[in-house]
């Protein structure tokens, strides 16, 4: 059994034509495997989307069955927003002969007209008419406005014939 | 002659820590990350300051395009190939197995039922080719009511979600809204970007 050469454990000075089994290192070059972890870290870390996006979580009512009853309120706590083109909004308070005012997505536009609003009118109603030359970001900007100013009672409601003649009247 | 000797350095140093951790954060990242989606159409979506996140599954995503077409998209492979099963009956469609299977893997379309099966035997690099017209949603021919409708009766706990572009008309927006109001979905998402300025 002497042929067995035992892990190289020290056979070195033996001369006499003895083939000694050659000792690889334990060493082995890591540096492809290091340099294949690092490209995949690279590639993952600017693929991953890490934010994710957000929403805004909006319900709507059930539609009316037609036995029900419509809620009826005073129009002097109704306030009309119109959103038209571009990124205009018209608004006016009350139902019989509105004063059509003009103003926009801005924060001295809207969100000042809703704080005023709100102050003057105890327990206001909005409602929101989309124009059909309005955007989507129209409607979203508005329900985040709705939001920032903590306004309680609001509602998207269609544009009516009469919405669209007073917006062509006041000419703003 | 005490002769100093100037200690070298080994010129390879230990390498071992960094691998390990590059090794973690190769793990960390190949484990989180969920490749994106393919959609037919880039969305450029409004902001707003709402900080709620879209959950991760069981999500029903509606994408409107600038143009106002309108895309649908479910997650869950089996919940798609029950959908498409449903769809097909609906509007006589046969839609083999291995139709199914390829739809299960699809991203969301925009196409009308008809459409559908010639879409889907198409090999996927050439479906980005194709020009797609959107799913109906007139009164006439709402399919996007049959879509919604026969998601949900496989899987009832879906969210549904509308993923906008800023500049997509409101009409086609109402369409979709009364579309879900229609099938008594009044809760739904509105996904948007986050605000980049805070408000005062």
């Amino acid at each position: 059994m002497a042929e067995v050469s035992q892990g190289g454990g020290g056979g070195g000075h033996k001369k006499g034509g003895k083939v000694r089994a050659k000792k690889s290192s334990t060493r082995i070059d890591m540096t492809p495997m290091v340099d294949l972890a690092f490209l995949l870290l690279t590639f993952f870390m600017l693929t991953t989307t890490l934010s994710k996006p957000q929403t805004m979580e909006i319900t709507m009512p059930e539609k009316p069955k037609p036995e029900d009853k419509l809620p009826e309120v005073n129009e002097k706590k109704v306030v009309t927003l119109i959103l038209g083109a571009n990124d205009k909004i018209y608004w006016y308070h009350g139902i019989t002969d509105p004063k059509v005012e003009l103003t926009d997505f801005s924060a001295n536009g809207i969100r000042k007209v809703l704080m005023q609003q709100n102050a003057q009118i105890p327990g206001m109603i909005l409602l929101i008419k989309p124009s059909d030359e309005s955007r989507y970001k129209n409607m979203v900007d508005i329900l985040d406005e709705m939001n920032i100013t903590n306004m309680q009672r609001y509602a998207l409601v269609p544009i009516t014939s009469t919405d669209k003649e007073l917006v062509k009247e006041s000419n703003l | 002659m005490g002769k100093v000797k100037v200690h070298r350095a080994s010129p390879s140093l230990d390498m071992t820590p960094m691998v390990d951790l590059g090794f973690l954060l190769v793990t960390f990242f190949m484990l989180t990350a969920t490749a994106a989606p393919e959609e037919p159409v880039s969305v450029d979506m409004p902001s707003s300051v709402s900080e709620i996140k879209i959950p991760e599954t069981n999500v029903l995503l509606i994408t409107i395009s600038k143009e106002g077409k309108v895309f649908f998209s479910i997650d869950g492979k089996y919940n798609r190939q029950e959908l498409l099963n449903k769809m097909g009956e609906r509007y006589n469609i046969q839609f083999s197995e291995e139709d199914k299977s390829r739809f299960a893997v699809m991203s969301s379309f925009g196409l009308p039922i008809g459409n559908l099966k010639q879409y889907i035997d198409m090999p996927p690099d050439e479906r980005k080719n194709v020009e797609q017209p959107g799913i109906p949603v007139d009164s006439l021919n709402n399919q996007l009511k049959d879509w919604i409708i026969f998601s949900r009766m496989t899987n009832p706990s879906l969210r549904i979600a509308i993923k906008g572009d800023s500049d997509s008309n409101y009409p086609v927006v109402e369409k979709v809204i009364n579309t879900l109001i229609d099938n008594k979905v009044n809760r739904f998402n509105l996904i948007t970007n986050m605000e980049r300025t805070k408000p005062s």
